[in-house]
């Protein structure tokens, strides 16, 4: 084949290629990154693209050379090695060249990435904090607006192993949340901000490292431990935006949802002050005397969305990781230990500190629900008194 | 020449010859990949639908340390060794290594070590549950400390950096010492070159990681609070040790690669390598640089801008030298007179390749991005990209391109090939489309995904189950060739140069016995 030859057909391929391009670009989404819907995302997108093409063209370079050597110097068609190995003015043009490239493509990197970490002042402050496997928001403008979110049960239970649920029809698989609390709305889980307002995350975590991620609106960060990490965001339009967490911790890690909806300001005011009536409400309970029978529904339900995670919906545990409840030392022990446990955890465990997570009322009845179940007969009630 | 040494179990277990180390520590390594590759087949198993069908959380990610842990401790750097032991004596025209009985003890330290680092799956409670490492193969604290039998895998990774000291010692020794007469250090072959320069890298990165285990070590069993903000410790600090030896370790692994494959191009191009002194200086260029890049992979922590910025900068300025290197390879197969047998497929292959996973580096190293692109399937697919279809794809040429010498017998060029296009086919239909779906927003180490990342996570693991069995044809490809095949002659390639070449083949236990003269 001689070099034009070979030049004809590859030319043939490229616009073969051109032919299905819009193809390519119809399926566009489910190839590459998504523009967003905040400056930075939008800034994180356009340099994508930029360093892609600069990747692609410097490869299709490279690899043109490589492939049309590949054709015609081959020593079945009776090339004959030449013997030149060295050349310093070629080395020093293939030094410099990539380096100026390189700087091309500093030069927006660094303005782009002085925005992304910008630390203007925010006209909502929210606190997150990552824990094994949920996440606590907290307004920390908007006194007592602090909630768990964390994935539903019906998508926890569809992600159990030969749970033989078709996870194709749950809308949002394992991309939804609830707040525990109030498990009837999803929305009641929902980080909800006012659009074109600038929303600042403080970003930290219980006890081992997360990391708190929403493609579209441009913001990875680690929560860790000790720190308090500063993230940001704009949205410049409504919308609910989803992501997850996107740093291994532990086995929960892929069960670890978190969903954005950024509504308008008057909405915003009124969601805060939804909020600001639960609060109140779980508030009025945490000073209430419940029955037996009242603590011991109100125990399994959160049980079952905040320990059986761990410990099992049996109870029993995993050997070797989680302890059992059922016949547990601390579950069938004095009440004030048991308090201790759960209210303030087991430090180099994935045993959370629950006193920060759940209200009193929640914490004296799944206390109760542990001493009186699973085969546990300690008869013996946790009042929200109790919970010091 | 008649050759002294025990035969059966003992030859093996007392053996100070570089050439049977040589070959234990390849069959070590190749047992490995076989391991780690069948854990791979677990998670792309798990993967190929949505839902949890297979294992449990937890034992998947036990899955995927395990994986990566075995690969880069037991497959690919082994491996490498395993080159070197065999190659650089008889590349500078030395008897054996400087240090034999040491090279017997770096050896036969990994078989309990890679014990040490499995043998908790099997340990105490439910199996099925994964009672193994499950913290991902970098080990973040305070993650790791949660798992209660850190004991193991913190002896375990002592070991292997012991092992891996006490090789790169032999290795500097040998080629400082032995070389033989009229072998300057520019007249070395590349391979000689990268392994010394790695053997450097090693012996500074080691003792970093073992400080890093031996903290974990006392936070977890003797109330130190190195890595736990609680008592007062950082557990970002545990980060940056952990990655200025992670950054250079990269480098360990890809640098003989590097200098495997300059042996190879030249030899079926039928042309001197081009570039031979800015190849060597490529490479020293791309040892420093590994010192002082670590932090991207944690631009997300918080780090201050003005450290994103450095770290940004340092990290991009590696594509210059691994440039040079990729135009160098290309200038040399230019105006040349090729020929294709399979260790030049596996070689080009390697080129090609190795190339887009420096174009994702390239992306990944520029810190606005890398904020998307962190901790994604787009991460996942660009190591993968290096690893496989760079180091062990270097690894297999090398296999290929010297078995003829080690064992005196052709391997089947048919089944080398096949094994080639079976194997490049399948690799990119297995990586290729991790991209993507890195892209869409897939975080790696989950064992459970949204079904919009269904379809590409399905074809994903067509392709690998496809690339894991294709390996298998590599296993009976080679043990065909140790049984017999075509006998190969002393000068086994048209266009081979080098000393390893003037010997017979299969190469004598004892060579070089006398010190060969180079001109």
């Amino acid at each position: 084949m001689s070099a034009s030859k070979t030049i004809k057909i590859l030319s043939r391929l490229l616009c073969a290629a051109l032919l299905f391009s819009p193809a390519i670009a119809f399926a566009d989404y489910e190839l590459n990154l998504a523009p967003g819907v905040t400056e930075v995302s939008q800034m994180q997108y356009d340099l994508h693209m930029l360093v892609l093409w600069i990747c692609t063209v410097a490869g299709i370079g490279v690899f043109a050379v490589m492939i049309y050597s590949i054709i015609s110097h081959r020593k079945s068609k009776g090339a004959q090695a030449a013997q030149f190995h060295e050349s310093t003015t070629v080395e020093v043009i293939w030094t410099v060249i990539p380096f100026a490239i390189l700087v091309a493509i500093a030069v927006p990197a660094t303005s782009g990435l002085l925005m992304l970490e910008s630390t203007d002042k925010a006209d909502v402050n929210i606190k997150v904090t990552g824990i094994q496997w949920k996440w606590e928001y907290n307004y920390i403008d908007e006194d007592g607006v602090k909630f768990i979110s964390q994935l539903p049960a019906a998508h926890r239970k569809a992600s159990k192993l030969g749970s033989g649920e078709d996870v194709t029809t749950i809308e949002n698989y394992l991309l939804e949340v609830d707040n525990p609390a109030t498990a009837d709305d999803l929305a009641d889980g929902y980080i909800v901000v006012p659009e074109k307002k600038r929303v600042r995350l403080l970003i930290t975590a219980k006890n081992v490292i997360h990391a708190w991620w929403v493609p579209a609106l441009g913001v990875k960060r680690d929560a860790i431990p000790g720190y308090i990490n500063e993230s940001w965001f704009y949205a410049e339009e409504r919308g609910i935006y989803r992501g997850q967490c996107a740093e291994l911790c532990g086995k929960g890690h892929g069960f670890m949802p978190i969903v954005v909806k950024v509504v308008s300001q008057a909405d915003y005011v009124s969601w805060i002050s939804k909020q600001k009536g639960l609060a109140s409400a779980s508030a009025g309970e945490d000073s209430k005397t419940f029955t037996m029978a009242e603590l011991m529904k109100r125990g399994e339900a959160v049980y079952n969305s905040s320990c059986a995670g761990c410990h099992q919906s049996t109870g029993e545990g995993i050997t070797g990781a989680f302890p059992a409840i059922k016949g547990s030392k601390i579950a069938t022990g004095n009440k004030a230990g048991h308090i201790n446990i759960v209210k303030n955890g087991k430090p180099g465990t994935a045993m959370a500190a629950f006193g920060s997570q759940l209200s009193k009322a929640d914490l004296a009845a799944v206390i109760t629900f542990e001493r009186n179940a699973f085969g546990n007969k300690k008869g013996d009630m946790v009042q929200p008194s109790d919970i010091k | 020449m008649s050759d002294h040494h025990p035969t059966g179990i003992k030859r093996w277990l007392f053996t100070t010859n570089h050439k049977d180390i040589g070959t234990l520590y390849l069959w070590f390594a190749f047992i490995m990949l076989l391991v780690g590759g069948s854990m791979a087949m677990v998670i792309r198993a798990e993967l190929y639908q949505p839902g949890m069908q297979i294992v449990e959380p937890n034992f998947f990610n036990m899955m995927t340390t395990l994986h990566g842990l075995i690969m880069v401790f037991g497959a690919i750097m082994p491996a490498m060794v395993g080159f070197a032991n065999w190659q650089v004596p008889m590349m500078i025209g030395a008897p054996d290594m400087a240090l034999p009985r040491l090279n017997n003890w770096s050896f036969w330290i990994l078989p309990f070590a890679a014990t040490l680092l499995v043998a908790p799956m099997f340990m105490g409670g439910d199996f099925l549950q994964g009672q193994g490492p499950a913290f991902g193969w970098t080990f973040y604290e305070p993650l790791s400390g949660q798992y209660n039998k850190l004991a193991f895998f913190i002896f375990a990774v002592h070991l292997l950096g012991f092992s891996s000291i006490m090789g790169s010692i032999n290795i500097i020794a040998t080629i400082f010492n032995m070389r033989a007469p009229g072998m300057t250090l520019m007249k070395m072959p590349l391979f000689v070159w990268t392994w010394l320069i790695t053997a450097f890298l090693l012996i500074a990165v080691m003792p970093v990681l073992a400080g890093a285990v031996t903290m974990m070590l006392t936070d977890k069993y003797f109330g130190t609070s190195f890595f736990d903000a609680a008592g007062g410790g950082d557990p970002v600090l545990f980060q940056h040790v952990f990655w200025f030896f992670g950054h250079p370790e990269v480098y360990i692994m890809i640098l003989p690669a590097f200098g495997i494959i300059s042996q190879i191009i030249p030899t079926f191009a039928r042309k001197p390598l081009f570039g031979y002194a800015s190849m060597v200086y490529a490479t020293a260029a791309i040892a420093f640089l590994s010192f002082i890049v670590w932090a991207h992979h944690m631009f997300t922590v918080g780090m201050p801008v003005a450290g994103e910025l450095y770290f940004t900068y340092a990290t991009v300025m590696i594509a210059v030298p691994t440039a040079v290197k990729v135009f160098n390879w290309t200038a040399t197969m230019w105006k040349g007179a090729m020929t294709f047998e399979t260790p030049m497929l596996w070689a080009i292959g390697f080129v090609f390749m190795f190339t887009i996973g420096g174009f994702t580096g390239l992306m990944l190293g520029v810190a606005p991005t890398d904020f998307q692109y962190h901790d994604t399937y787009f991460v996942v697919a660009h190591f993968h990209y290096v690893l496989v279809t760079g180091a062990l794809y270097a690894i297999i040429a090398g296999v290929y391109f010297w078995i003829p010498k080690w064992t005196g017998n052709m391997y089947n060029e048919k089944l080398g090939k096949l094994h080639f296009w079976l194997s490049t086919i399948s690799v990119n239909v297995l990586f290729f489309p991790q991209h993507f779906v890195g892209l869409e927003g897939m975080p790696r180490r989950i064992p459970d995904y949204n079904p919009m990342f269904a379809d590409w996570n399905m074809i994903s693991s067509l392709g690998g189950f496809t690339f894991g069995a294709s390996q298998i044809l590599f296993l009976f490809i080679v043990i065909m060739t140790i049984k017999g095949g075509k006998k190969a002659e002393a000068k086994v390639w048209e266009g081979a140069e080098g000393l390893e070449w003037t010997i017979p083949s299969p190469a004598p236990y004892h060579t070089f016995e006398t010190a060969p003269e180079i001109k």
